[in-house]
C-alpha cells in the first residue's frame, strides 16, 4: 500500500504522540488507567481549543500574537460576568467576537500586518482584563466547572473532549465548502477573490470563528481552575503558534490540519507532564521543554526524508 | 513643496511625529516641568529598544517568517554570565563584554543550525532555543544577585554633553547598522534575499551564509544589550528580557520596516522606540490604572499603524 504525502503529513504529529505517550507510560505506569489520563490530559482541552483558534488565523496567512491576553480576557469575563450576569456577559463575549472580525477586516482593507495588529490588540485585552480582575479571583459559572469536571464511562472528558473539537474542527476546515474558501485564501487569495467571492467577508468570519473558539478555550480554562486572573493564560499565543507547527500546519499556503493541531496540543501537554515525571531540576524544566519540541520536529524531518527516499527508489 | 511631499512620503515619518505629539501632550500637563527629564529618560530607555530592535530588523529583513523569539533570553543570558565573570572588577570590563559576544554568536548559530538542519520555521527554532537559554540562564544565575563593576555602572547611568552614554552608543550602532545596510554587500544581499529568496539564489548570492550571519548579528546585539542593561539596572534579573520581546518587533514595524521583508528602516526604529517608551510615561503622567494604561497603549499603537497606513503592495 501506497501513502499519499498528504496522509504521511497527518500520520507523523500522531506518532510523535504516541512516542511520547509510550515514554510516559513506560517510566510511570500507573499513569495508564482513567485518572491517570485524565490527570495527563486535563489542560490540553483549553489548549487545543487556542491552537484551533490561532489555526484558523494561520490559515489566511495571519497570526495572532493576541491570543494569549485573549484567553486570559474570556477567562476573566467567565469568572465574573458570565457567572453573576450571563445576559451581560454574553453580551461582551458576542462583543469581543464582532472585534475580531472587525480585526479581520481591516487587516485586509488597509493590508496592515497581522502580527503588529494582533500585537496593539494584545495590550487592548490585556487591560481590559486586568480592569475586571485586577487581582486573581473570580468564580467559574456552574455549567463549565460541571461539564470539565464531568466523568464519562470509560473515557476520560479530556480525550472525549479532544475528539470531538477535532471532530468538529475536521468537518468546518477540511469538509466544508467555508472550509475550502478559507484555505484558498491562504493560498492564493487572488483566485478566490477572481472567482467572485468576497474575501474580506470570507475572512471576516475566519476571524469571528476563531475569536469564538478562543472565547471557549477560555471558559473551558475556568472550568478547570475554577477562577481567573488577568495572566493565565499568557503562554498560549507561542503554545498554540507550536501546537499548529507541530500538528504538521504551515505559516503561509492555507495548508492547515485540524486533526494535527489537536494532537500538536496534546503533545505539548504531555510534555510537560512527561518533565515532571522525569524528575528533572525545577530550573532546567523549560529548557527541556525547548529539547522536546526540537526532538519532535526533528523527528519529523526523519520521517520525511525516509518518505522522500522510499518514493525516489 | 516637492520636497515636503519627499519627507511625508517616507515611512519613518509618521514614528517621529508620533513621538512628537506624545512628548508634547506629557510636557503640557506638567507645565513645561521635567522636560528636560522626560527627554533624558526617553533617550535613556529608548536606546536599550533601539539595539535590539536593530538586530530584529535585519532578521525581518530576511522576508516572511523570519524573526527571533530568543532576544530576551539572549539579553538575560548574556547580562547574568557577564556580570559573574566581571564580578564587581573593573579591569574585567572587557572580558565581561567579550563574553557576552561570544554568547550570542553561540546562540545565533545555534538558531540558525536548527532552522537549517531540522528545517524548521525560525519562529519556532528561535522559541524552542530561547526556552534551553532561558533554564541556562536560571541554572547560571543561582545564587546572589551580583553588582556591575563600578566603572561600567557609572558610564551606562552617566552622560555627556547631557546626552546619556547608551543613546551615544545605541546611534554608534545605528550608524554601523545603516552603513552595514547600505553601503555594504551584505545589505543588498539581505535586501534581496528578502525581496525574492529564490530570486537571490539565482544570481548566485550565498544566501545561507547571509542568513547564518544576521541571525547571529541579531543575537549579538540582543547579548551586548542584555549587557548594557544589566549594567545600567544594577544586576541581571531572569526577567529582565522579558519586555523586550514585544519591544523589538513593536518598534521596527512601527518603525516602517516592512513585515514582508525586502525593506528596512533605520531611522524608524528611533522615531518608534522614543514613541513606545513616551506613551507608558505619558499615561503614567496621568495618573491611569494598570488597565486604562495597557488599553489606552495599545489603541494607539493601532492608531499609529492605521495613520501609517499599510503599504500598497506592486504587484
Amino acid at each position: 500500500m501506497r501513502i499519499s504525502a498528504e496522509t504521511f503529513r497527518q500520520i507523523i504529529p500522531a506518532v510523535s504522540l504516541v512516542l511520547l505517550l509510550g515514554a510516559v507510560f513506560y517510566m510511570q505506569p500507573r499513569a495508564m488507567s482513567y485518572t491517570g489520563l485524565n490527570l495527563l490530559f486535563n489542560l490540553a482541552v483549553p489548549i487545543a481549543l487556542a491552537t484551533v483558534a490561532q489555526m484558523l488565523i494561520m490559515s489566511v496567512n495571519d497570526l495572532d500574537l493576541s491570543m494569549g491576553t485573549f484567553v486570559s480576557f474570556s477567562a476573566c469575563v467567565a469568572a465574573t460576568y458570565l457567572q453573576s450576569a450571563p445576559l451581560i456577559g454574553v453580551a461582551i463575549l458576542l462583543a469581543a467576537i464582532a472585534v475580531y472580525a472587525t480585526i479581520g477586516m481591516l487587516i485586509h482593507m488597509r493590508e496592515l500586518p497581522s502580527i503588529v495588529v494582533t500585537l496593539g490588540m494584545s495590550f487592548v485585552w490585556g487591560g481590559l482584563a486586568v480592569l475586571m480582575l485586577p487581582q486573581p479571583g473570580g468564580q467559574a459559572p456552574g455549567w463549565a466547572r460541571w461539564l470539565m469536571t464531568a466523568k464519562p464511562p470509560l473515557v476520560p472528558l479530556a480525550i472525549v473532549a479532544s475528539v470531538v473539537i477535532a471532530v468538529v474542527t475536521h468537518l468546518i476546515v477540511s469538509r466544508s465548502s467555508f472550509g475550502v474558501l478559507v484555505r484558498g485564501i491562504g493560498g492564493n487569495t487572488r483566485s478566490v477573490a477572481r472567482a467572485g467571492w468576497s474575501v474580506l467577508g470570507l475572512r471576516a468570519a475566519t476571524y469571528a470563528l476563531a475569536g469564538f473558539f478562543a472565547i471557549l478555550s477560555g471558559i473551558a480554562l475556568v472550568g478547570l481552575t475554577t477562577s481567573a486572573d488577568a495572566n493565565i493564560a499568557l503562554r498560549y499565543t507561542l503554545l498554540s503558534i507550536a501546537g499548529v507547527i507541530l500538528g504538521g500546519g504551515e505559516f503561509v499556503g492555507g495548508r492547515v490540519s485540524p486533526v494535527g493541531a489537536v494532537i500538536g496540543a496534546l503533545t505539548l501537554t504531555l510534555a510537560g507532564s512527561f518533565l515532571s515525571f522525569m524528575r528533572i531540576s525545577p530550573d532546567w524544566q523549560i529548557g527541556a521543554q525547548g529539547a522536546i519540541l526540537i526532538i519532535v520536529l526533528g523527528l519529523r524531518l526523519a520521517f520525511n526524508l525516509f518518505e522522500k527516499r522510499r518514493r525516489t527508489r | 513643496m516637492n520636497r515636503l511631499h519627499l519627507v511625508f512620503a517616507r515611512p519613518w515619518i509618521w514614528s517621529f511625529i508620533a513621538a512628537v505629539i506624545v512628548w508634547f501632550a506629557t510636557v503640557l500637563v506638567t507645565g513645561g516641568a521635567g522636560a528636560l527629564g522626560l527627554s533624558h529618560a526617553a533617550l535613556t530607555f529608548a536606546a536599550f529598544s533601539v539595539i535590539v530592535g536593530l538586530g530584529q530588523m535585519f532578521v525581518i529583513t530576511l522576508g516572511p517568517g523570519n524573526i527571533d523569539l530568543s532576544v530576551p533570553a539572549t539579553m538575560t543570558l548574556a547580562g547574568t554570565v557577564a556580570l559573574k565573570l566581571m564580578d564587581v572588577q573593573d579591569g574585567m570590563i572587557i572580558a565581561g563584554l567579550v563574553i557576552a559576544i561570544l554568547l550570542g554568536i553561540a546562540i545565533g548559530i545555534g538558531n540558525y543550525a536548527l532552522i537549517k538542519l531540522l528545517r524548521i520555521p525560525p519562529i519556532i527554532a528561535t522559541l524552542s532555543m530561547s526556552f534551553i537559554v532561558q533554564s541556562t540562564a536560571i541554572w547560571a544565575n543561582r545564587g546572589l544577585r551580583i553588582k556591575p563593576p563600578d566603572m561600567l555602572a557609572s558610564f551606562t547611568t552617566s552622560s555627556f554633553l547631557g546626552i546619556p552614554n547608551i543613546a551615544i552608543v545605541a546611534v554608534l550602532l545605528s550608524l554601523a547598522a545603516w552603513v552595514l545596510l547600505e553601503r555594504t554587500i551584505y545589505g543588498r544581499w539581505i535586501s534581496a534575499i528578502g525581496q525574492s529568496i529564490f530570486a537571490a539564489r539565482m544570481t548566485g548570492i550565498p544566501v545561507d551564509g547571509t542568513r547564518l550571519v544576521t541571525y547571529t548579528l541579531c543575537a549579538v546585539l540582543a547579548a551586548v544589550c542584555g549587557y548594557l542593561l544589566a549594567s545600567f539596572s544594577g544586576g541581571a534579573a531572569l526577567n529582565m528580557g522579558a519586555e523586550y520581546l514585544l519591544m523589538s518587533i513593536a518598534v521596527v514595524v512601527i518603525g516602517g520596516t516592512a513585515v514582508a521583508g525586502g525593506d528596512s528602516n533605520i531611522p524608524g526604529i528611533w522615531g518608534a522606540s522614543l514613541f513606545m517608551f513616551l506613551v507608558v510615561s505619558m499615561l503614567n503622567t496621568y495618573g491611569f490604572g494598570a488597565g486604562v494604561r495597557l488599553i489606552l497603549t495599545g489603541l494607539i499603537i493601532l492608531a499609529v499603524i492605521l495613520a501609517a497606513g499599510g503599504r500598497k503592495v506592486v504587484r
